[in-house]
């Protein structure tokens, strides 16, 4: 019963998105009233039905209803109530769920935090994520309905892959579709500026909120994906260049471009034609990130058995996003100019710098992922691009990035002058250059010029990011009064450099530094690594919820310290029955100590795995401390204020071609 | 600078950025491309030697043999038609078994054995690598099942 009542609220909340997309569109173009207040109401109503939806496909994954397909390939009956909750969304069909269920939320918001906006604006908005939901649920239903009965039911179910029986792997997957999902009302505010002809900086005030917030949950889901490949899948490894990852990397650049982008066109009024594409892409590239994992045209951790005709229904939809944006840009982007005026050095150029280069870092992900893709296609042979690729493309792209992430905030908008701030400009430079050498030199090797370059930039990037800081503050009286005037998005802005910097000094110190060996170890075996000793207690055999492992006891020792135990398994899960490697860590700021079982040998022998990682928490600590940041400018007073203020402002521009 | 001037410079740093950038990802994408060979293939002498490549296949049954004190492990993997050596120093992965398809990455040595640097299992039992897929069915193999793997 439950599953047929998620499959029906299913189909209404279609319903629901064709009444969002064609009332409130026509009625916006006609200038209909009544037809553009259908979008608020088949919005919310649309969200409803679909939690409504998934609520009831977890019902039956709780009460381990194994009639449904779709819960008979994921669950079991020995697999805890968290886990059987989390598997809702562990395969393709419910994560399609979910990705419909959270743009239902966010169109939800759209239309309820929007009363300053103009009726018509409201309603392209709406219309415009009505169809993208439209697409998304045709979709599910035809192709990838998680309500469909099994006619024979099974007596138990097939259990949820081991692998994403894990806390990271619950959370990763809703956070990274609320990034993914949310920049499509960054696309629905730029399609719905282009159908108006409405593009001015009211409208990037309104839309950089929201990208802001999909910006955050993006980097947030990002992060966590890399913190659960470290610890789950025994490698050690923080970012692989897995297409699957490239595909939630590529957003997240071009992301961060449009954030950037944004800032130029609502505080100057430039770059609008720019920004609309910045904006139109980000959202592409989140479609192709789906299309990628969903159609299994990938080799990968990620891929789900490959299904044809999926891969070509999302093909189709992303040609008609792709092709129909592109399309309304091409048709309405010249009659947009730019009315003002800005010399050659000043953060106007330096931001579009910094915009073209995050691009053509995309570009260059998009190419490595895509190249092999295309090539198999042409029948001109398989190949694979390798993380060789990704590094040796991504550092030249990146420093400059880092640099100009630094200078960027010191420098005045429209015309700046290094005559002010060179000297001083020259001196931090050289400084961090100064501390960069001496931090190589004191505790590492001086000839290393990788670490040599990537710690100077970091001291660079938080000598930068506080100088400017500080430049703002000195204007006011006292420090105090000046750290008080400022605005949340001034202290966002720096946390997120602050965040690049610490992120950086993670990659260089666990890359340069890090340490592994994969020993043989019989019980009482030592192993030394970095100056710790690691011993081989033995092994016993411990029993989990649903998996029996066998755990080793290694004792680790630095020196004469007092000695550290660490427990790394070998899990055997009783349902699919095949062997997972959970590794043991022992996490601190500096250093993390990583031991993973490989596999028995005779005579009682194991395979063993010792990684030595300094610093590597600091990947994800930049991670967070980005997102904090972004959060931080989200809810800069501004935003909200700027609502009452904006009301009078885009009425009569929003309504020109209505 | 007349503003002529000015577009004309901005036009100039663009072309180089984007040349430079070009340039560089060409040469990344040279010497870091790594092609797929199934076994059939290597055994007809298409494969490079002295140049790292892939090769997928099921890993012969029986086949798997361990060094008594070594992390060494040779195996072989097959195609069908065709049967390659190969031997690697570590840790194979955690669904690496006799029957499985995988994929290593490695070279070819003198005496016609594959050196491999790195053996991928997938982490999903019953996922197929699309290239081992693809060359059991150019060689006329039937796509084993994989749930009779199992047992």
């Amino acid at each position: 019963m439950i599953g047929e009542l998620g499959h029906l609220t299913l189909i209404v909340a279609l319903l629901m998105a064709v009444l969002q997309s064609v009332y409130p569109l026509l009625g916006a173009a006609r200038a209909v009233p009544v037809w553009m207040a259908v979008g608020r109401a088949a919005g919310r109503a649309q969200c409803g039905f679909l939690l409504v939806s998934f609520g009831c496909l977890i019902a039956t994954f709780v009460n381990h209803d194994f009639s449904m397909a779709y819960v008979a390939e994921n669950s079991n009956t020995g697999l805890p109530l968290y886990y059987r909750i989390a598997a809702a969304w562990g395969a393709h069909e419910g994560s399609m769920l979910l990705w419909a269920t959270i743009l239902g939320l966010w169109t939800a918001m759209v239309s309820y935090f929007s009363k300053g906006l103009s009726e018509p604006f409201l309603a392209r908005v709406l219309g415009i994520m009505g169809l993208v939901s439209t697409g998304i649920l045709l979709f599910i239903l035809l192709t990838s309905n998680p309500f469909v009965r099994n006619p024979e039911p099974p007596a138990d179910g097939n259990d949820l892959n081991p692998l994403l029986q894990d806390f990271g792997m619950t959370v990763h997957p809703p956070m990274l579709y609320m990034g993914y999902v949310g920049l499509s009302v960054a696309f629905s505010f730029a399609m719905a500026a282009l159908l108006g002809g409405s593009l001015d900086s009211a409208w990037a005030r309104w839309s950089r909120p929201w990208t802001l917030i999909a910006w955050v949950f993006l980097t947030f889901g990002i992060v966590l994906g890399s913190w659960w490949a470290y610890y789950e899948l025994g490698w050690g490894g923080w970012w692989f260049w897995d297409p699957v990852e490239n595909a939630s990397f590529m957003p997240w650049l071009v992301a961060t471009a449009l954030l950037h982008s944004l800032a130029v066109t609502e505080k100057r009024g430039a770059f609008k034609v720019w920004t609309v594409l910045l904006a139109l892409f980000a959202f592409s590239l989140s479609l192709l990130g789906t299309f990628l994992v969903r159609s299994g045209v990938l080799t990968s951790v990620h891929a789900f058995a490959s299904d044809p005709t999926r891969g070509l229904f999302i093909l189709i939809l992303l040609a008609l996003v792709v092709g129909g944006s592109l399309l309304l840009y091409a048709l309405r982007a010249p009659a947009i100019r730019d009315q003002v005026h800005f010399e050659l050095f000043s953060k106007e150029n330096l931001l579009l710098l910094n915009n073209i280069l995050l691009v053509t870092a995309a570009a260059s992900v998009l190419l490595g992922t895509l190249y092999p893709l295309v090539l198999d296609a042409l029948k001109l042979g398989k190949i694979s691009v390798g993380p060789p690729y990704f590094s040796a493309v991504f550092a030249p792209v990146m420093a400059p990035i880092f640099l100009l992430a630094g200078l960027a905030p010191l420098v005045a908008w429209r015309k700046a002058s290094l005559g002010k701030q060179a000297g001083l400009l020259y001196r931090l430079a050289g400084g961090s250059l100064l501390l960069g050498v001496i931090t190589t030199a004191l505790s590492w090797n001086l000839r290393d010029i990788t670490t040599l370059a990537g710690l100077s930039m970091a001291f660079w990037l938080s000598a930068t990011a506080l100088l400017s800081l500080w430049q703002r503050v000195k204007l006011r009286h006292s420090t105090w009064q000046g750290l008080r005037s400022q605005s949340r998005s001034i202290y966002g802005m720096t946390l997120a450099h602050l965040g690049l910097a610490v992120f950086l000094t993670g990659v260089t110190l666990s890359g340069g530094y890090s340490e592994e060996k994969v020993v043989r170890l019989g019980p009482g075996d030592t192993a030394e690594l970095k100056g710790y000793r690691f011993t081989f207690k033995g092994i016993t055999e411990v029993q989990g919820d649903n998996y029996t492992a066998r755990r080793g006891e290694f004792e680790v020792r630095q020196g004469d310290g007092s000695p550290h135990t660490l427990w790394p398994e070998k899990r055997v899960y009783n349902v699919r029955g095949n062997p997972m490697t959970e590794a043991a860590i022992d996490p601190g700021l500096t250093r993390d100590l990583y031991v993973a079982l490989g596999e028995p040998m005779d005579g009682g022998d194991w395979s063993v795995r010792l990684y030595c990682k300094p610093f590597i928490r600091w990947i994800w600590l930049g991670g967070l401390c980005m997102a904090a940041g972004g959060l931080l400018s989200a809810s800069d007073r501004r935003y909200r204020m700027a609502r009452a203020l904006e009301d009078a402002a885009t009425v009569p521009a929003g309504s020109q071609r209505a | 600078m007349t503003p002529r001037q000015k577009r004309m410079a901005v036009v100039a740093l663009l072309l180089a950025g984007v040349a430079t950038a070009v340039g560089l990802g060409l040469t990344a994408f040279q010497k870091n491309l790594l092609y797929f060979y199934t076994p059939t293939q290597v055994s007809g002498g298409e494969a490079p030697t002295g140049y790292p490549f892939r090769v997928g296949g099921l890993v012969v049954a029986g086949s798997v043999r361990r060094d008594p004190d070594s992390l060494t492990v040779h195996f072989s993997v097959t195609d069908g038609p065709a049967t390659l050596p190969v031997v690697y120093t570590g840790i194979l992965p955690d669904l690496f078994r006799e029957g499985q398809g995988i994929i290593s990455v490695g070279q070819l040595n003198a005496a016609g054995v594959f050196e491999a640097t790195e053996v991928l299992a997938k982490h999903d039992e019953n996922y197929m690598p699309p290239e081992v897929a693809a060359a059991l069915e150019q060689s006329g193999q039937r796509v084993p099942n994989y749930k009779e793997y199992q047992k």
